[in-house]
């Protein structure tokens, strides 16, 4: 029996119908939605590439019920900024250039935004302990390092 | 269809009266066109139009058979043909790894994309730029050698006269031979090249709105997926989908052979039905013991030898040095691991196949899917999407075959994603590889002699790697192929008596691949620890005892500013002291395959002797890749081949039983984590009129050996199998 889950989607309302309640919430916004930033890695939640915020959460969508993101607010990489708006994190990443093939990018970016709401000023040290499982496979850490930084001051 | 509206303007071209004929030329594909809505383009390598369009609005299309695999080189590419045409980047678009579209400009692997594919398509534009001043001189009545270009228009001194490209060529083609001979431009007028211009690709993957395969969408489209035997070589006996059936969406199952997959309308439900697949399969137990894989490689049969160099009497001079050393290294089995699995989409409509792939090797892909599914090559289309970064020949490929073997039997455009098991399980592995080493230096401490055997898979068959799906499912398909992994065994130093040798083995327990530097990563490894071993024995600085035996002008230019940008001291014997926790640095050097990037590195790390643990604190890199295209890409790529040849010297060894690989996720084949990382410190040696060499690959090489040799320096005992694990260096600091 397909049943219809409705949630906030980057601020707007969205509904999707799904055979299986128990479906990952990333297949539903990658393929019944459209949406590019939420990333498949593992299936596992080990890596990072899938996370999106749920009520204001880091979780790794690739291993969360969509059913559990009825009446829910989810935030994906295209919702927290565009390139006409982007977020500062955005920006920071832009600015170091702290990308090579990208994959995991969405999930160092959503990881990294969880953690300033909570850390608006966090030390080195700090933002490698909260990135610790989010994997990156082209060896962009250093630079990501310092785009999560000089987010965070410009934020400040 | 081509030939209407085609206004024809021939001229003469110097005085060579070499008739130059512009044509309409093709508009340019996206990844979503339509195959056959396509006229003829040539993707001859020899013709300026095999790589360069201009069109009426001046807007540039480069045709570039080499693709960015997540490394910047579509930015470096775009301002190498922007730089020589003289056209802003923002004018010039790039079409990659089509093969209806580009040329075949080689497999992109092996750092050679900016080295052979940029340089083709510099000379091209400096052809058609050359090609564009003569008309323009023609037409502004004006001396060729009184024309400048600047952002597509050609201007004459006085700044009067002046013509664009559009207007020149453009929409036609040029029909035109790549002029080898054609002028380039004086790097010194360099506005683009040598610029740490930003990536193209980073907005749109910063903001999710950039399309990897993985996002890409065809109308009409169902999913599959693979059903995996549980031992590498198991046949399969039989199956039933009952159980699929009870999955809502579900499609149905192909079955060739070994191979069977299900399909259904959307992902989840594959995923499910897969699972619900009851199959069985025969027993198959072919692998090796793990613990005693390297008595494996050592009894596998010898194919044949290769000798990679040899200088002297090696045997010889062995005999009567002074001091005499010997030493075996182990590499161990890598998977590439990319982040993202493997994915594909196949469409066959109408007799021919469209695969979007994020191949390195679409034009080696298609001749390979045109062979196994018995068709022609022409009516094989394999367009690249950029997918995550694969480090040399993964799962992609392996994908798309999948893809095009069900597309071919359903009839409707079929996605294949991968999932993390069949990545890390099934993707193609670099190689066990094995080295012993015999070395010998004189009463004045120089190397007399120097005796190298690997022990690897041999490699003398066409570059290209098995298809898993023409295997499961018993269709032609071809031999493998471990990459190059004979460059570098050969050694940089002159040292009088030398003798390297390659043992290629008639078998190696995985289907094997190239993975980022590979055999140069496990041959630099041995020969710049060995020749470690060998300072050591001489009682000399590891620094100055490189030095001592190198005669190559940029190589000791580069062990130079190492030296500063590291602030070596000299050391003849381990610095680390007594304390648990004890600090080295380590040394090592390439010149990369012996005839281009050259790397000089110093690592630094702490050793813990009651965990055995190494952590590597940084590492100082010193790299002439000769004329720098983008430092920032540079640095990147640098960073990259430091982190992740970290992860791979340290932590990562697949682990199998006697069926199959048991590594299946990141739990049981973790890669490096971000507390982990060490600090890189870079100083570029660039040379702007020197030719471009690569560097995606060649700092990777040094990496194993610095740390091996930096763990000499800490507690005095070397580490002579990678990875270089806690139980490794305990069981040899008790043996010390």
């Amino acid at each position: 029996m397909a049943t219809t889950i409705t949630f906030i989607l980057n601020g707007k309302q969205r509904s999707v119908r799904v055979d299986d309640p128990e479906m990952p919430l990333l297949y539903a916004l990658r393929n019944d939605l459209d949406l590019h930033g939420p990333r498949f890695g593992c299936g596992l939640a080990q890596c990072g590439a899938c996370t999106v915020h749920v009520n204001g959460q880091a979780v790794r969508s690739c291993s969360f019920p969509v059913a559990k993101a009825a009446g829910t607010k989810v935030l994906t990489l295209e919702g927290l900024g565009t390139p006409q708006k982007p977020h500062p994190l955005q920006v920071a990443f832009i600015e170091e250039q702290a990308v090579q093939c990208g994959y995991c990018i969405n999930g160092m970016v959503m990881q990294a935004a969880a953690l300033l709401q909570t850390n608006k000023r966090p030390t080195e040290s700090q933002i490698k302990e909260a990135l610790a499982n989010n994997l990156c496979r082209c060896g962009t850490h250093a630079r990501i390092v310092r785009a999560v930084k000089r987010a965070s001051e410009t934020m400040a | 269809m081509l030939n209407e509206n085609v206004s024809r303007r021939d001229f003469l071209k110097g005085s060579g009266a070499l008739v130059v004929t512009f044509a309409v030329a093709p508009r340019i594909a996206d990844a979503q066109i339509d195959p056959t809505a396509i006229g003829p383009k040539t993707v001859a390598l020899d013709q300026v139009d095999g790589f360069v369009a201009i069109d009426r609005k001046g807007m540039v299309t480069v045709y570039s058979g080499k693709v960015d695999l997540g490394t910047g080189t579509d930015t470096a590419l775009t301002q190498i043909a922007a730089e020589e045409l003289g056209v802003p980047m923002a004018r010039v678009k790039l079409v990659t790894g089509d093969t209806l579209l580009t040329p075949d400009q080689g497999i992109t692997w092996a750092s050679v994309t900016i080295q052979l594919g940029g340089m083709q398509i510099r000379q091209a534009c400096a052809t058609a730029r050359e090609a564009l001043l003569e008309q323009a001189a023609r037409k502004l009545g004006a001396a060729q050698g009184d024309l400048v270009v600047k952002d597509g228009v050609v201007t004459d001194k006085s700044g009067a006269k002046r013509v664009a490209y559009a207007e020149l060529v453009g929409n036609q083609s040029f029909r035109l031979k790549v002029n080898d001979k054609a002028p380039l431009k004086d790097p010194s007028q360099y506005t683009i090249v040598g610029k740490p211009i930003p990536r193209l690709d980073i907005p749109d993957k910063i903001t999710g709105r950039f399309t990897y395969v993985h996002d890409f969408k065809r109308p009409g489209m169902v999913h599959a997926r693979v059903v995996r035997p549980p031992a590498i070589k198991a046949q399969l006996q039989s199956w039933n989908d009952a159980q699929s059936k009870q999955v809502p969406s579900y499609v149905g199952a192909v079955r060739k052979g070994s191979f069977l997959a299900v399909v259904a309308r959307n992902e989840w439900a594959a995923i499910k039905a897969a699972q619900a697949m009851q199959a069985s399969w025969s027993s198959w137990e072919g692998l090796p013991e793990k613990a005693k894989l390297w008595d494996h490689v050592r009894a596998t049969k010898i194919a044949r030898d290769e000798s990679l160099q040899s200088v002297g009497n090696s045997a010889q001079a062995l005999a009567g040095g002074a001091k005499q050393l010997k030493a075996t290294f182990d590499f161990a089995v890598n998977t590439h691991g990319s982040m993202g699995p493997s994915c594909a989409v196949a469409e066959f409509k109408d007799g021919k196949l469209t695969v979007w792939t994020a191949s390195q090797a679409t034009h080696t892909l298609r001749r390979q899917l045109a062979r196994m599914l018995d068709m022609a090559e022409l009516n094989v289309r394999c367009i690249y999407l950029e997918g995550s970064g694969c480090y040399g020949r993964n799962g992609h490929e392996d994908a798309a075959a999948d893809a095009a073997l069900i597309a071919k039997e359903v009839g409707v455009p079929v996605r294949v994603q991968w999932s993390r098991a069949d990545e890390h399980g099934w993707d193609p592995k670099g190689p066990p590889t094995l080295h012993d080493f015999r070395g010998a230096v004189d009463a004045s401490g120089n190397i007399v002699a120097w005796e190298s055997e690997l022990f690897a898979p041999d490699r003398a068959k066409p570059p290209a790697v098995t298809l898993v799906a023409a295997d499961l499912a018993g269709m032609p398909k071809d031999d493998a192929f471990p990459g190059n992994i004979h460059q570098a065994l050969a050694i940089p130093y002159a040292v009088p008596n030398i003798k390297a040798t390659a043992h290629w083995l008639a078998e190696t327990p995985f289907r094997p691949s190239w993975i980022r530097t590979p055999g140069r990563m496990q041959n630099t490894y041995a020969n710049e620890s060995f020749i470690d071993e060998l300072a050591a024995a001489a009682g000399a600085d590891p620094l100055e005892f490189r030095i001592r035996h190198l005669k190559d002008a940029r190589g000791l230019d580069a062990l130079e500013r190492l030296r500063k940008l590291a602030s070596w001291t000299p050391r003849t014997k381990p610095t680390g002291g007594a304390g648990e926790v004890a600090k080295g640095r380590g040394v090592s050097y390439v010149k990369y395959e012996l005839v281009r990037t050259y790397v000089a590195v110093v690592a630094d790390v702490e050793v813990n002797r009651r965990t055995g643990k190494i952590r590597v604190e940084r590492f100082y890199v010193a790299h002439d890749c000769g004329q720098i295209i983008n430092p920032d890409g540079l640095r990147n790529q640098i960073d990259g081949n430091v982190i992740q040849t970290v992860s791979r010297t340290m932590i990562e060894d697949l682990q199998w039983n006697r069926s199959t690989v048991t590594s299946l996720d990141w739990k049981s084949y973790p890669i490096l984590q971000f507390p982990d990382v060490p600090e890189v410190v870079i100083d570029l040696i660039d040379r702007p009129k020197e030719r471009p060499w690569g560097a995606g690959e060649p700092t990777a090489a040094v990496v194993p050996s610095a740390i091996s040799n930096a763990v000499y320096d800490a507690v005095g005992i070397r580490m002579r199998s990678v990875p270089f694990t806690p139980d490794k260096v305990l069981a040899a600091l008790k043996t010390a």
